[in-house]
């Protein structure tokens, strides 16, 4: 068994760290305070090939691994999760499933400019009445001649109205529940779509929050990715992935809630001593630094699986409930050791805790994921 | 423009502490960084590349691990990295460094334009192997370059003084050691890190350059080491009191007994 990098996959760990400490961090508490979208920062990173770590030259990406681009997320997470949520779900949520399902001339179209960073990607699957329930889609799409006419609307999208490519999911036969289900490729200027709500969230504030309108939405018919019906499974297989980034972006979160609170502990003096010298508060750093340790296990074994095209729903499911959970308890601990100055914007943590919180719901709630974990033992 | 860039591969000083027993660097489990202003002199490279065309080949002096420097410098937009690396090379000073790399650009790069170097490395801090090399390719040298024009085989560079800049003319092939005002180092690209991964370090060794024992490593080296001390920390300030003229008077003599003035 072998635990280590390659030596490629430091070095995309080096340099991701190097950009977000000089790029990202400066920003990241004001950006939070005014959910300004880091459009320069997205720019940058897509100048530097950061938009399509782990997809083929040939298709605009940067011909890596899966590992590096989890490493990328976990990294730009550190210093500011929203800036690692938009990676995440334009990687994982749309280019994936255009690589995967996509045709040859959908990928030249879209695949390319994605992941090449000149275009940002989202995906839209969840709805008012369709949450964990995602079966339940009330979007339709009615086949018309050479096109689709999607109708409907989608809420909580991810980089929703910064977006320029959306895989939307519609229902083409209402009669086969979830095998009626089909994916579909948008582009922002498709007649009939429009940005509705854009959402005033907790946290990562600096990442897009939006809902989706279709109204009469022309879609053509060459847009349909993959074949009709197959949609639910598509944005199974998908979300699968994209939880192995979200679980990146809580260990991210998590790691630096940890190492702003050994910095802090051993800093603040009270009653003559840091307080890292007090017992109590050892016990809290080593449980957060011991769950870190195990969300990191985690999070690289997923990423691993995926790398290597072994993994299941389970291997996601695990590193996603673990990491967002280890987010939180990590970041309420920091608060906690922060004490009144925990509280206050002038320290980070605050940020990491309200940041933290949306791991353990977006993507797959906890409880979906003990659904999918109990479901393959019970 | 047919450039070659010396880099260095240095403890990240940032996390090097000092082993307070053996008052030595505590090298175990630092990480190992390009020498910062030697990647201003790639950047200088790259940008002259750009606009001039030609090549900019980087090399490194130092063991095995140091490859990553180079892998780094590629995937920053290098074309080509070599590692001078052999046991003979181990322990030399300046002078023996500077003469294993000027060997190197004689024997690699013999049409070479333009060697850059950083202006100093933050481990060894001497600004010395830089002008030696130029002395031992026998070219002409300008440190602290800040800016560099070229017309033909002409060079104007504008060189950072203590109270100015000084611009000076001279002629290629030649030598620049870069500061840190020069540039902003871009940052490697992920797909440049996964090239540089996939050509070869051309690895060069005392067979390549045939340079006498005597002139290599520890035996080339005219520096000797006599001992290494690290400054007390734990000294006290001394407080002269009486009316200022005395005090003045005490603290001039004891300049004087400590040779300071």
């Amino acid at each position: 068994m072998d635990f280590s990098f390659t030596k490629q996959q430091e070095m995309v760990r080096k340099v991701v760290s190097e950009f977000a400490k000089n790029e990202v961090e400066p920003g990241a508490d004001d950006r939070d305070l005014t959910g300004e979208f880091p459009e320069d920062i997205v720019r940058k990173m897509a100048g530097l090939g950061m938009m399509g770590i782990p997809y083929p030259k040939e298709y605009g990406g940067a011909g890596g691994d899966y590992i590096s681009y989890i490493l990328a997320v976990e990294e730009l997470s550190k210093v500011c999760a929203s800036t690692g949520v938009i990676l995440s779900a334009h990687t994982s949520l749309c280019c994936y499933p255009i690589s995967k399902w996509g045709t040859e001339e959908q990928k030249k179209k879209y695949l390319v400019p994605l992941a090449k960073g000149e275009k940002l990607g989202a995906f839209g699957l969840t709805e008012p009445n369709a949450g964990t329930d995602a079966a339940t889609q009330q979007t339709v799409a009615t086949l018309e001649g050479d096109h689709y006419v999607l109708n409907g609307s989608k809420i909580f999208i991810t980089n929703g109205g910064k977006a320029d490519v959306y895989v939307i999911f519609a229902m083409t036969d209402k009669s086969k529940g979830n095998h009626g289900i089909s994916a579909f490729i948008v582009e922002k200027d498709f007649k009939g779509f429009s940005i509705g709500k854009i959402e005033d969230k907790m946290g990562i504030n600096a990442s897009s929050t939006a809902e989706l309108v279709f109204e009469d939405c022309i879609v053509p018919k060459e847009n349909l990715l993959g074949d009709e019906g197959r949609g639910f499974a598509m944005a199974m297989e998908t979300l699968d992935g994209g939880r192995v980034g979200i679980a990146a972006q809580a260990l991210g979160i998590a790691e630096a809630a940890l190492d702003e609170t050994t910095k802090y502990a051993k800093e603040r003096q009270q009653f003559g001593r840091p307080i890292g010298k007090f017992q109590g508060i050892k016990w809290y750093v080593a449980d957060m630094a011991t769950r870190v340790q195990e969300a990191k296990m985690l999070v690289y074994r997923a990423a691993w699986k995926k790398q290597v095209g072994k993994m299941k729903s389970t291997d996601a499911a695990y590193a996603k409930l673990c990491a967002s959970e280890t987010a939180m308890y990590v970041t309420t601990k920091a608060v906690q050791i922060f004490g009144g100055y925990g509280y206050i914007k002038d320290y980070p943590v605050e940020r990491y805790m309200r940041d933290a919180k949306i791991t353990e719901i977006y993507e797959g709630t906890s409880e979906v994921q003990k659904m999918v974990i109990s479901g393959s033992l019970l | 423009m047919n450039i070659v860039v010396l880099i260095k591969q240095v403890p990240d000083t940032n996390e090097v502490r000092i082993d307070p027993k053996t008052k030595t660097l505590i090298r175990k489990g630092v990480p190992s960084i390009i020498n910062p202003e030697d990647k201003n002199a790639v950047e200088q490279a790259l940008t002259l590349k750009q606009k001039y065309g030609g090549e900019v080949n980087v090399v490194t002096m130092g063991p095995p691990q140091a490859d990553v420097a180079l892998r780094e410098a590629l995937a920053m937009g290098a074309d080509k990295g070599f590692l001078i690396t052999d046991r003979f090379f181990g322990g030399a000073d300046t002078y023996a460094t500077a003469k294993t790399l000027s060997t190197t650009i004689k024997t690699v790069f013999p049409d070479f334009d333009l060697v850059l170097c950083g202006r100093q490395a933050i481990d060894g801090d001497t600004a010395q192997v830089g002008p030696q090399t130029a002395e031992q390719l026998g070219v002409p040298q300008v440190t602290y370059a800040k800016e560099v024009e070229v017309s033909g085989n002409k060079l104007t560079v504008t060189r950072e003084v203590e109270d100015g800049y000084e611009v000076i003319e001279l002629t290629t092939p030649a030598l620049l050691t870069v500061v840190k005002d020069a540039n902003q180092p871009r940052y490697p690209s992920i797909s440049g890190i996964f090239d540089a991964y996939e050509v070869d370090v051309k690895k060069i060794t005392n067979d390549d350059l045939k340079l006498v024992r005597e002139e290599l490593g520890l035996k080339g080296s005219p520096t000797k080491v006599v001992a290494t001390t690290t400054p007390d920390t734990q000294r006290k300030g001394e407080v002269f009191t009486g009316n200022p003229k005395e005090c003045c008077g005490n603290l001039i003599d004891r300049l004087n007994q400590r040779h300071l003035i």
